[in-house]
């Protein structure tokens, strides 16, 4: 079986519209999150990563659109297109197109959106998509919560090693909305200041938007530079609770345990961690237990919502795109917002930007509903 | 990869109709959903308190695989290594518009955890995985309309990688009051009828 990697990428997002500019912003400390009191976006001011719509409009106005887009469907094309663009890879019926999102067009039943409702359909995201670049096949639109992002790199790899594609791109984007926003907020989620994640003084959760694409592929000569393996992945559901984690973390145990297994590599093996890390003390915690039930306690470990926010339905592809570039740059990035372990078990919380050897990464993820998903990533030398 | 893996059985709910195998379990079609699902619910004995939290797509789809993991003997105490892959047209989009509605007028505003809780399709595949203990692996896909070919490849991977044991898929939607449908089937080494495509969409349609 030929090894599955994910290779070229992108990330639309506040903190830059190439992963190169992304990660740069975030060596230099900066973070995308900032508080917006703006009465046409919640009726509260929230502490949110926003895209700004003009940069937004001006990179997609290039794309020399024929129609109209929603604002959603213009990240998403905008940062596909940079990676079908630099793959150079022939949109033929070898090739799959995966979409990943919880909510999708949710914000055209605003009563001012100009578009029809018919749009918040996720069929008719994909749909959208898939006729901009003209792939040949269907899109498969993956809805799972917050661990789609990462779930729909799993589902690429499995589809490929199985024979159906020889390449899968994978489009993800959620919006920050008032649907969203006010769900958050009835839950008393939201964070009016940039979120804490694993930190003793946390305060809750940002929500963000991003789009974040990828290339997955089986062709060792589509790999980009920054190309990584997957080695391993695992999904396992808390059987728990609908809106709350596993106390003991059995869902994401059982993942990493699985994505091990798969991997055939121990605990030992892993450099970093990219985690979930949404600021709630109930994640926190859940992730804390199940990382030291792995023996992971000492892995230097980062949260990115401090960057993002929490990008919902793209989070998890996101974080796995800046884990990519983690190895590349032999970099670990500061856990932003972090201070003080708030969190009953030991972890090893990168508290400062640094060089270091590093080769094989975990991204796990966890979501409403009770799914978890872990997937590890070796370097592509 | 070319293991063939059998369906050992599939339930339909739709149109005031529940039915296991092809058999007519319960049917009421002069009811609106909400009586019509307590009224199955009912009918087959089920006594699961969280039942009446949930919203319409959970509803359907948590009696839809009870009553068929019910009748493979399942037991709900045990832990089971049963996959979970649901797939559907209209996401949450029913219980998505009743939260719309709760934000819309700033003078009557009242968004609830209860009802923003249930704006994900994987909700209704928890609801599920507590009840039956299903620590297992899960995915809920959107299409335009019911995909055989997507869903027999996926649980031919599940099974074929060892992810899981068995395969509980399907289509779950409740779009409207007048468009709703559960048929859901389960996939493992033994059964009666072949997982391809061709026997996917008889079962559907039936």
């Amino acid at each position: 079986m030929h090894k599955v990697h994910v290779s070229y990428n992108n990330i639309v997002s506040a903190l830059g519209f190439s992963t190169d500019e992304v990660v740069k912003n975030i060596a230099s400390g900066k973070t995308g999150l900032q508080v917006i009191d703006d009465k046409n976006i919640f009726q509260e001011a929230f502490c949110g990563a926003l895209i700004d719509n003009q940069a937004l409009d001006s990179a997609f106005n290039t794309l020399a659109p024929q129609k109209d887009y929603t604002r959603l469907e213009k990240m998403m094309i905008t940062s596909l297109n940079e990676v079908v663009k630099s793959s150079g890879i022939d949109l033929n019926e070898r090739v799959g197109l995966i979409i990943s999102s919880t909510k999708g067009n949710i914000d055209v039943l605003e009563p001012n959106n100009p578009f029809d409702d018919s749009r918040a359909y996720l069929a008719e995201l994909g749909q959208q998509i898939k006729s901009y670049f003209n792939f040949k096949n269907e899109a498969i639109v993956v809805s799972n919560a917050c661990v789609s992002g990462v779930l729909a790199v799993s589902i690429a790899k499995r589809y490929i090693d199985y024979g159906v594609y020889d390449h899968v791109f994978i489009a993800s984007g959620d919006v920050v909305s008032a649907f969203t926003l006010s769900g958050f907020h009835s839950f008393q989620a939201l964070s009016k200041a940039p979120c804490k994640p694993y930190d003793a003084n946390r305060i809750g959760i940002n929500i963000g938007e991003v789009a974040a694409s990828a290339l997955i592929t089986n062709d060792t000569n589509s790999l980009s530079n920054d190309a990584v393996e997957v080695l391993g992945e695992g999904s396992s559901n808390d059987a728990n609770h609908i809106s709350g984690p596993s106390r003991t973390g059995e869902g994401l145990y059982r993942s990493m345990q699985l994505a091990f297994k798969e991997a055939q590599i121990t605990s030992k093996d892993v450099d970093y961690i990219s985690a979930h890390g949404t600021a709630t003390l109930f994640n926190d915690e859940m992730e804390a237990i199940a990382f030291n039930r792995m023996d992971l306690a000492e892995v230097p470990l980062n949260s990115l919502k401090g960057y993002f926010g929490h990008t919902l339905g793209a989070s998890g592809l996101v974080e796995t795109i800046v884990g990519m570039q983690s190895l590349k740059n032999q970099t670990l990035y500061k856990s932003a917002g972090f201070e003080t372990l708030g969190v009953t078990q030991p972890l090893n919380i990168i508290e400062k930007t640094e060089q270091k050897p590093l080769q094989i990464f975990l991204k796990t993820a966890s979501g409403f509903g009770g799914c978890n998903t872990a997937v590890l990533f070796k370097k592509v030398n | 990869m070319s293991q063939a893996y059998k369906i050992k059985s599939y339930c339909h709910i739709e149109e005031g109709g529940l039915s296991l195998n092809g058999q007519v379990l319960y049917a009421d079609t002069s009811k609106p959903f909400a009586e019509f699902i307590k009224a199955a619910y009912k009918a087959e004995n089920t006594k699961y308190s969280k039942f009446f939290k949930m919203d319409n797509l959970s509803k359907l789809a948590f009696l839809a695989a009870d009553v068929l993991l019910k009748n493979e003997k399942i037991n709900p105490e045990e832990a089971q290594d049963i996959a979970i892959v649901f797939s559907n047209k209209s996401s949450s989009l029913n219980t998505d518009r009743k939260h719309q509605n709760t934000i819309e007028d700033s003078s009557n505003y009242f968004p609830s955890p209860a009802i923003f809780v249930y704006t994900l399709p994987n909700i209704c595949i928890g609801e599920i995985s507590i009840k039956y203990k299903l620590n297992s692996e899960n995915s809920f896909f959107i299409f335009e309309r019911f995909n055989a070919n997507h869903l027999k490849t996926y649980s031919d991977i599940l099974l074929s990688k060892n992810k899981a044991k068995e395969v509980l898929c399907g289509w779950v939607d409740f779009d409207d009051e007048g468009h709703y449908k559960a048929f859901l089937y389960l996939v493992a080494l033994e059964g009666d009828i072949d997982n391809n495509e061709q026997e996917i969409n008889k079962l559907y349609n039936i």
